[in-house]
């Protein structure tokens, strides 16, 4: 199958998530303000304590903001898999896998489709952030988007391989929060990570989430606790691991 | 020249052969025929052949494609409208049969034209905008064919295309689907549970049964190899002594009534009724495809038969969605 008929089935898979997506505007709405509500209870109270303070250069809800950016694209990112659920019990997955193109190809049409849902979110909190006084410069809001871009593509296909497996809504959803969580709460999100018990810290550089969190908090506010480069090349190469098993994942799939 | 051709296809789920070895070839530009009770390995062919399943043993040819090796090949070559709905109902007639359009890769500038010519053979064109889940059951279906024929495929499978439409509609989509199988050489291979309908449009019929196939012909010779009179007896009949009759050839019994193949009823019918019983009713007629399904099969098919099929699936899937 050549490259231009690739492309329009990929185009075809993004032009309905995208359908979808404007849509649900109550998914929009709940995706940008849960992560607002979140930052002001944690940004508010935490930071109001003084706690962390100490190895936080200033404002403890600047410090913060980029982990929620990160946290809106765990969460959308992976429950877009949910969506592969509601595809086979509405039978709409066998149209798709009965068309011609390869399961590769669909795989990266849904990767694109539930990437473009999981940033549109994240892209909207990050321009709110602005009226939040996060001092954002053009090339920091430019560079974040970047970032959340390339977390966004692996968490996506988390979300895929698992709704590529499961059956039914409930057993995504008990799957994907053993998930989300341990990605979200070990990621530094809410915590500098230099000061942590040896164990805790262990398990944060497992995380990838940790990596972006700290590119995020680099390009943001200037505070990072690994190169820069480094953070990326991490991230990346938890894509393109993510992206293989992905690909694997819907080769393997049956109906 | 063959365009389908299977051989010793199976398919078993655990100790159950949905499907058994079943060596078929279809020929270009025919219409072919798979019936057979609920149950029988209709859809289950029809999903080996469209390579979405794999089957247990054996293999396949579609339009000169392994379904095992070539399988792309085999997706650019065929359409599918499938038993079950299959679009997705929150979106829109028109951006159904879009999507269906770019995955099928049919060229962008004709995309528009192509849809609104097939949705005005099913009378949808109006519909266009309306996302799907406003259509009844029966627009739904008709979107679906109307789907399937987009992209003009070489091979077009249905898979009881027809059940719950109205007898118009069937005829109306009937003539147009042969109209353009004829125009483009299109091979059709279709289940449905409609006789009259498999024997006007059929030019050959395979009658399979628990997975095997029982019977395969033209409709005209399946009815002729039955031969003689169909008479149609109710009441308390005494099988035993009308099984002894020379001219009774066959008897078989499906919902309250006997079905019996006798030589020339005319002139032996009162034969018969001496012997048969206390009869409440008697009908004699000329067989046609539901005495040779029934003969076949031990089952009459009821056209009822299919849309209750159809009812319990959909119910099911509501129960299961809750
Ligand atoms: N996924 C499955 N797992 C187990 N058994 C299955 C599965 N799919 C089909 N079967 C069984 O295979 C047999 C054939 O089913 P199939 O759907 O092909 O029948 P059909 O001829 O299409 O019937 P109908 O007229 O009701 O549509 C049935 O006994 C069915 O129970
Ligand atoms: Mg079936």
């Amino acid at each position: 199958m050549n490259i231009k008929k690739k492309l329009k089935a990929i185009y075809a898979l993004w032009y309905r998530e995208f359908k979808v997506f404007l849509r649900e505007k109550s998914r929009v709405v709940s995706a940008v303000f849960l992560p607002l509500f979140w930052y002001f209870i944690f940004g508010g109270g935490i930071g109001s304590i003084g706690a962390v303070n100490s190895s936080v250069s200033g404002n403890y809800q600047h410090f913060i903001f980029p982990g929620f950016l990160a946290m809106t694209v765990i969460f959308t990112a992976l429950f877009n898999g949910a969506y592969m659920i509601w595809d086979k019990k509405i039978d709409f997955l066998k149209e798709v896998l009965i068309a011609p193109p390869s399961r590769t190809t669909i795989f990266v049409g849904k990767m694109i489709g539930g990437m473009t849902d999981a940033l549109m979110q994240a892209y909207i909190l990050l321009f709110i952030g602005i009226f939040l006084g996060i001092p954002f410069t053009p090339r920091s809001i430019l560079l974040s988007m970047v970032i959340l871009a390339i977390l966004a593509a692996g968490l996506v296909s988390i979300g895929l391989i698992i709704g590529s497996f499961m059956e039914s809504p409930e057993g995504f959803g008990l799957i994907s929060s053993f998930i989300i969580y341990p990605l979200f709460l070990l990621s530094g999100a809410l915590y500098p990570l230099d000061k942590l018990p040896g164990w805790l810290k262990t398990l944060t550089r497992i995380d990838p989430v940790t990596y972006a969190v700290d590119a995020l908090r680099h390009v943001i506010i200037g505070v990072s606790s690994m190169p820069l480069a480094f953070d990326v090349s991490v991230v990346i190469g938890f894509d393109i691991v993510l992206i293989v098993a992905g690909t694997w994942a819907f080769n393997r799939m049956k109906l | 020249m063959e365009i389908i051709k299977t051989v010793d296809l199976s398919k078993r789920y655990g100790a159950l052969s949905a499907v058994d070895s079943i060596n078929l070839t279809i020929n270009k530009g025919e219409i072919f025929g798979l019936l057979g009770p609920n149950g029988a390995g209709k859809t289950t062919t029809l999903m080996m052949l469209s390579s979405l399943l794999k089957p247990t043993s054996g293999t396949a040819t579609v339009n000169g494609f392994d379904v095992l090796k070539q399988s792309e090949q085999v997706r650019e070559s065929i359409g599918m409208v499938f038993q079950d709905p299959s679009s997705d109902p929150v979106l829109s007639a028109y951006d159904n049969l879009k999507l269906h359009a770019l995955l099928y890769d049919v060229p962008l500038k004709s995309i528009d034209a192509k849809i609104s010519q097939v949705l005005s053979l099913v009378d949808l064109e109006k519909r266009k905008h309306d996302l799907v889940k406003t259509f009844s059951g029966g627009m739904r279906r008709r979107m679906e064919i109307a789907r399937g024929l987009l992209h003009e495929p070489r091979i077009f499978f249905l898979d009881e295309p027809t059940l719950g439409l109205d007898p118009q509609t069937r005829d109306h989509i009937w003539q147009y689907i042969k109209t353009l199988a004829e125009k483009i050489q299109m091979t059709i291979i279709l289940t449905t549970h409609y006789m009259e309908e498999a024997e006007k449009l059929c030019d050959r019929i395979a009658i399979i049964d628990q997975g095997k196939i029982v019977a395969l012909d033209s409709p005209a010779n399946l009815i002729r190899a039955i031969g003689g009179d169909i008479v149609q007896l109710r009441g308390v009949v005494n099988t035993d002594a009308v099984k002894k009759l020379p001219f009774v050839r066959d008897i078989r019994e499906s919902d309250h009534s006997y079905y019996l193949s006798v030589e020339n009823a005319a002139q032996n019918l009162q034969k018969l009724l001496a012997v048969a019983g206390t009869i409440d009713f008697v009908a004699v007629h000329s067989p046609d495809l539901k005495d040779v399904f029934l003969r076949y099969t031990g089952r009459a098919m009821r056209e009822e038969e299919g849309d209750l099929a159809g009812h319990l699936r959909n119910i099911n899937r509501v129960l299961e969605r809750k």
